[in-house]
């Protein structure tokens, strides 16, 4: 395939100036001779580009609201004086509008030579880019001349002119700021329009950036006139995007030159799954554009989707299938042709060794539902078992359950446009701001204009307060009590009579809610009894509960601080019921919403990757449905649930399981109890990876078959609320195949006759089996850009929002959510609790953002400590600590904050040095065996370096990396 | 001269004139003022103080405080001298009061001398155009500047 001639331009984006207003009352006026009607509201340059008049402009972008200071876009309007700026005035009925006058040429030429004047040479060639809009506008204008000469205060001089960045020091002169490892600034180029600053409050909401001084001396500045990279930029990209000028420009732009052709894509790190415009020169990503159609992003972005793109052409890459006898031997490169064929012969011979059961394979969570699809499909019609499991069982498996069992669907019920009409949000385990930070900036939004919110989170996350944000609750409870606070608010929704009873009459069964009523009723669910045991004060209980029953739409977003613990899918249910008794389920602006952690987690667990479903979430038990892929796969399937992945690894230490094909996942990294898994690994005699890089699971691996990044293949992934989106390929796979075609010559080499050409292909065979993807394929796809399931012929665009008329499983079921304290217990020994989670700058297992320049933010994980604690062990800021519990030990350098409470640490799993899972215990869901990494009881103490076991393994690590020198050869 | 405060001992008295103000509307403005009255300049340390005291942003504060040319960010000298340089005193002359002035403290604008007497500033319209060229001298007036005017002022910020 030729991707040059499938996507052979820029996709340009039309930029109104002003954002859409949202008003239904129409307005007609005319513009230019032309008659444009438009919602009241509209600017008149908005109306005008509508129409296809395009009024110059410099300050206006229409991300952000108008701000009229760059007087470029000038109208005349009839019957008015004056020349008003159409960014800042409305249309009227029956207005006449010109844009272009012998007088407003001049005005605009007149203004852009004064610009010009302060800006080094400013339009031509030498400055920056040469594309800027700023240029194009001194274009548009008809700017020939300077008469003002261009040796401003604040420029730079030079021979033959000034040019951005270097040059002589004139008296206001700044020099370029390069700290941000991917964006440039340079102050000599900006013209104080604002849009960077007003980007950075309005779209993300962060308020890093302000203009410094007044009148001829006002410069942008980030922080308190800091560095970027020292100031409080989180280095989303909004102000680079937003600048009309070169004086915030990416680096790649400035180095390899504008990109030349674009493909619209999806980002593959977080749930969110923001659309992005790939633009590329030569075969390489020249940079990553939020794209505004997107539904779920609205042309915004955070640092990750924006820059972390470097891991895909990081050296680290292994773009050779490779093999090896024994773990302990160095790797051998091989052909693909032989890497399948070994892989396939090892597969029959286990099997054949050890039963038809021993083999299984893991789907990824990262690759597209296409890839995900066809792994459970080659488990099961080509191993014959159901021995496939994914991810999602260490992260939201109860979400899967929870919601499952009370709503009869397992995902979200909202988009995340409903955070628009939304009154009140509530936050429960999860940190938006780090983990979903677009979303986060949409929730921030909507707080600026004057939603409430509830946190409940053991740590004060930037959630709780930051600029403009703070919460209304913040319920610090104690790791592993969200059962017990979560009744304890149902426990005050139902005492005080805050509960919606004609919604739940209608909507739910009243039996099973005056049960779950009289349960929760119960005095040791009183907020008074549960603060004693989450330390959580009654009165925030109370007032939350009041303030969520009763503050207007309620909207509950949760993540992984709520399903991983011994009782996350009793969690879940207790979420659920809270919306449920409340009525804020199925219309915009409330629901129960989980935040998924990886880009396509929630396609996967949808592609029928667990051990007991078929795709769409149909039990394997269940004989119509095995019906339709056996006649369709033309083999019995196995009807018993396979193996989880824990029973995997169990499984072989037994030594009846012996080989796994392991597709785009770090399980050594990202699972619990490291050692565990590590000697299940260990214990088998084929384990294949799939992946990008030798990750920390391939050090036990046999088989390696190089994978491919998110911009090498087509496809769709899934985002958190259900929408799924395509993926396009915009160069070639590095490894010679996408991820679905290594699949697919595994599967032909045991004997299967795939023939599959093109992922759309895939996708055909699950809309034709899936019930609850009947309508999807990527002609729909290509044609109205995203559809969140279910899409079939009840909702052909599909379906926004879930449980609009009743509940999918029909009433929705309350369900008693008694509280039982984890296993997980401090004691003398093991006084404090830790809990994990993520950092901004971060992804997950950092195998990707660790090999990208993020690391300038994030070198290494810290062990975040209350001051108390850290006083009576003797802790300083910045030492190294030895993290112990039951399971293990680590050590890592300690953070001394009050975001967390006394008896509480912190700490994240983003480099493989720290090892935090070694210290997790192998505790898990009662329901989904998701494990329980929230809680783990541990023991601090001041320590001189890194662990014997840090070392051990850091030895074997660096062992079993190794690749034979003579086969290395080209 | 107003030695500078330690850095702890200013964020301890800027939250306590935080704590005492945030209940205003707009207490930015107000606290910004009181601090500068505690310390005699915004010592820089205060402002993320501020800005954290108020849910706000550490550039939303530093945007305020560098568009103000009365809030200083470090101590002025025992006497401010502001000299007008706005359209009627300029036409008046006061671009050679400036140069006078200048040479005989020995200082530019935005200086303070070194013995900490005087800080000169530049000032845009003391409203008093009809006495022009004029000046300002901790806070009083001082209309037609000449030579003389000048030196009496000039003796006693040195005095």
């Amino acid at each position: 395939m030729n991707i040059k001639a499938d996507f052979p331009t820029l996709i340009q984006e039309i930029d109104y100036g002003t954002p859409e207003s949202k008003a239904t009352k129409q307005v007609t006026l005319t513009v230019d001779g032309q008659s444009i009607t438009v919602p009241e509201g509209t600017s008149i340059m908005r109306a005008a580009m509508e129409g296809g008049v395009e009024i110059p402009k410099l300050c206006a972008t229409d991300m952000l609201d108008s701000f009229g200071s760059c007087r470029v876009c000038l109208v005349e309007i009839e019957g008015r004086g004056g020349t008003p700026a159409s960014c800042t005035t409305p249309v009227g009925d029956g207005m006449v509008v010109r844009t272009q006058s012998d007088r407003l040429d001049a005005i605009r030429r007149g203004v852009m030579e004064l610009y010009v004047s302060d800006h080094p040479t400013g339009w031509n060639e030498k400055a920056g880019t040469g594309a800027s809009e700023f240029d194009a506008v001194a274009k548009s204008v008809g700017l020939t001349e300077n008469r003002y000469g261009v040796e401003g205060r604040n420029h730079v001089k030079e021979e033959g002119g000034v040019a951005p960045g270097h040059g002589s020091l004139a008296v206001d002169y700044i020099a370029r700021d390069e700290s941000n490892p991917y964006f440039t600034y340079d102050p000599a180029q900006c013209i104080v329009c604002s849009r960077c600053v007003r980007a950075c409050e309005e779209v993300q909401g962060t308020f890093a950036l302000t203009i410094e001084g007044r009148g001829f001396e006002s410069r942008m500045v980030a922080g308190m006139h800091e560095d970027f990279i020292a100031s409080e930029c989180v280095s989303c990209g909004a102000c680079v995007q937003a600048c009309p000028t070169d004086a915030l420009r990416e680096k790649t732009v400035l180095e390899k030159g504008m990109p030349e052709r674009s493909a619209v894509t999806t980002c593959a790190y977080c749930g969110v799954g923001c659309s992005f415009k790939a633009e590329v020169k030569d075969d390489e990503v020249i940079r990553m554009m939020p794209y505004k159609d997107g539904k779920a992003n609205h042309g915004h972005s955070c640092v990750k989707g924006r820059f972390a793109y470097g891991y895909a052409t990081h050296k680290d890459r292994i773009l050779s299938p490779m093999i090896r006898e024994k773990i302990t031997d160095p790797w051998r490169e091989v052909s693909w042709e032989e890497a399948i064929a070994h892989t396939a012969k090892e597969f029959r011979r286990i099997q054949y060794q050890y039963g038809r059961t021993a083999i299984g394979g893991i789907t990824s969570s990262r690759c597209t539902n296409e890839e995900t699809y066809l792994v459970q499909k080659l488990v099961r019609q080509g191993f014959r078992n159901n021995n496939v499991d994914t991810c999602a069982r260490v992260c939201h498996s109860p979400t899967g359950y929870g919601l499952g069992q009370t709503y009869g669907t397992s995902a979200g019920t909202q988009d995340f446009d409903s955070v628009e009409f939304t009154d009140v949000a509530v936050i429960i385990g999860a940190n938006p701001a780090s983990a979903h930070p677009v979303f986060a900036s949409r929730l921030k939004k909507r707080l600026r204009q004057g939603a409430k919110l509830i946190v409940i989170d053991p740590r004060r996350t930037e959630m709780v307060k930051s600029a403009h944000i703070e919460a209304d609750y913040h319920l610090p409870l104690k790791p592993g009590t969200n059962v017990a606070v979560l009744t304890a608010l149902a426990h005050v929704i139902v005492i005080e009579g805050l509960y919606n009873e004609a919604f739940v009459r209608e909507r739910c069964d009243w039996a099973e809610f005056q049960d779950w009523a009289s349960f929760v009723a119960l005095p040791e669910n009183s907020p008074e009894t549960v603060g004693k045991l989450s330390g959580v004060d009654p009165e925030a209980i109370r007032g939350a509960a009041r303030l969520y029953a009763k503050g207007g739409n309620g909207a509950i977003y949760y993540g992984l601080g709520v399903t991983e613990h011994s009782q996350g899918s009793t969690t879940v249910m207790a979420i659920a019921n809270l919306a449920m008794a409340t009525g804020n389920i199925g219309r915009p602006g409330v629901g129960v919403n989980p935040l998924r952690g990886q880009n396509n987690v929630q396609g996967s667990c949808d592609m029928g990757s667990f051990p007991h479903e078929l795709p769409g979430y149909r039990h394997i038990s269940g004989e119509a449905v095995r019906d339709i892929y056996e006649s369709l796969w033309g083999v019995k399937l196995d009807d018993e649930p396979g193996l989880r992945i824990p029973n995997m690894l169990d499984a072989a230490v037994d030594g009846s399981f012996k080989g796994i094909y392991i597709q785009g996942e770090d399980i050594l990294q990202s699972d619990p109890d490291t050692k565990h898994v590590a000697g299940g690994l260990a214990a088998m005699e084929c384990v294949v990876v799939h992946d990008l890089f030798l990750n920390e699971t391939a050090n036990y691996a046999h088989v390696f078959l190089p994978g491919s990044t998110f911009l090498e293949k087509d496809g769709t992934f899934t985002n958190a609320e259900r929408r799924i989106n395509m993926v396009r390929k915009v160069i070639e796979p590095k490894a010679r195949y996408a991820d679905w075609e290594a699949t697919q010559e595994l599967a032909r080499a045991i004997g299967l006759d795939w023939n599959y050409t093109h992922p759309s292909e895939i996708m055909d065979e699950i809309a034709k089996t899936t019930p609850s993807f009947a309508g999807v394929s990527f002609e729909l796809l290509d044609r109205v850009g995203s559809v969140q399931w279910p899409c079939n012929e009840k909702a052909p665009l599909g379906t926004p929002i879930m449980h609009v008329d009743g509940f999918v499983r029909g009433k929705g079921k309350f369900i008693r959510t008694e509280y039982v304290a984890t296993d997980e217990r401090t004691g003398p020994r093991y006084p404090l609790l830790l809990t994990t989670g993520r950092i901004l700058s971060q992804y997950n297992v950092g195998a990707q953002t660790r090999r990208t320049e993020n690391v300038a933010w994030h070198a290494e994980d810290r062990l975040e400590i209350h001051p108390h604690d850290a006083e009576v062990r003797g802790v300083r800021d910045g030492d190294w600590v030895r993290l112990a519990s039951r399971s293990g030990e680590t050590t890592l350098r300690a953070l001394i904050t009050d975001r967390v409470s006394p008896g509480v640490v912190y700490t994240t799993f983003h480099h493989p040095d720290t090892q935090a899972n070694v210290i997790t215990t192998d505790f898990s869901d009662w329901a989904t065996n998701c494990p329980e990494y929230k809680v783990t009881a541990v023991q601090v103490a001041p320590s001189n370096g890194p662990t014997d076991w840090q070392k051990d393994y850091n030895e074997q690590a660096r062992q079993s990396r190794r690749i034979a020198p003579l086969a290395a050869a080209e | 001269m107003t030695m500078q405060a330690a850095s702890t001992e200013i964020a301890s008295r800027t939250a306590a004139i935080i704590d005492e103000m945030k209940g205003l509307e707009g207490p930015l403005l107000p606290i910004l003022h009181s601090l500068q009255e505690e310390f005699g300049y915004l010592p820089k340390d205060s402002l993320p103080v501020i800005a954290d005291g108020l849910n706000l942003s550490r550039a939303e504060v530093h945007g305020v405080v560098s568009f103000y040319h009365d809030f200083r960010a470090k101590p002025a000298g025992r006497h401010v001298l502001k000299l007008c340089q706005a359209e009627a005193c300029q036409s008046m002359g006061s671009d050679a009061v400036a140069a006078k002035v200048k040479q005989l403290l020995g200082i530019d604008f935005h200086e303070t001398t070194r013995d900490g007497s005087v800080t000169l500033e530049p000032v845009y319209c003391l409203g008093l155009c009809a006495c022009s060229p004029s000046a300002m001298l901790d806070g009083e007036v001082i209309g037609r500047l000449d030579d003389e005017k000048i030196e009496e002022i000039v003796a006693e910020v040195r005095s």
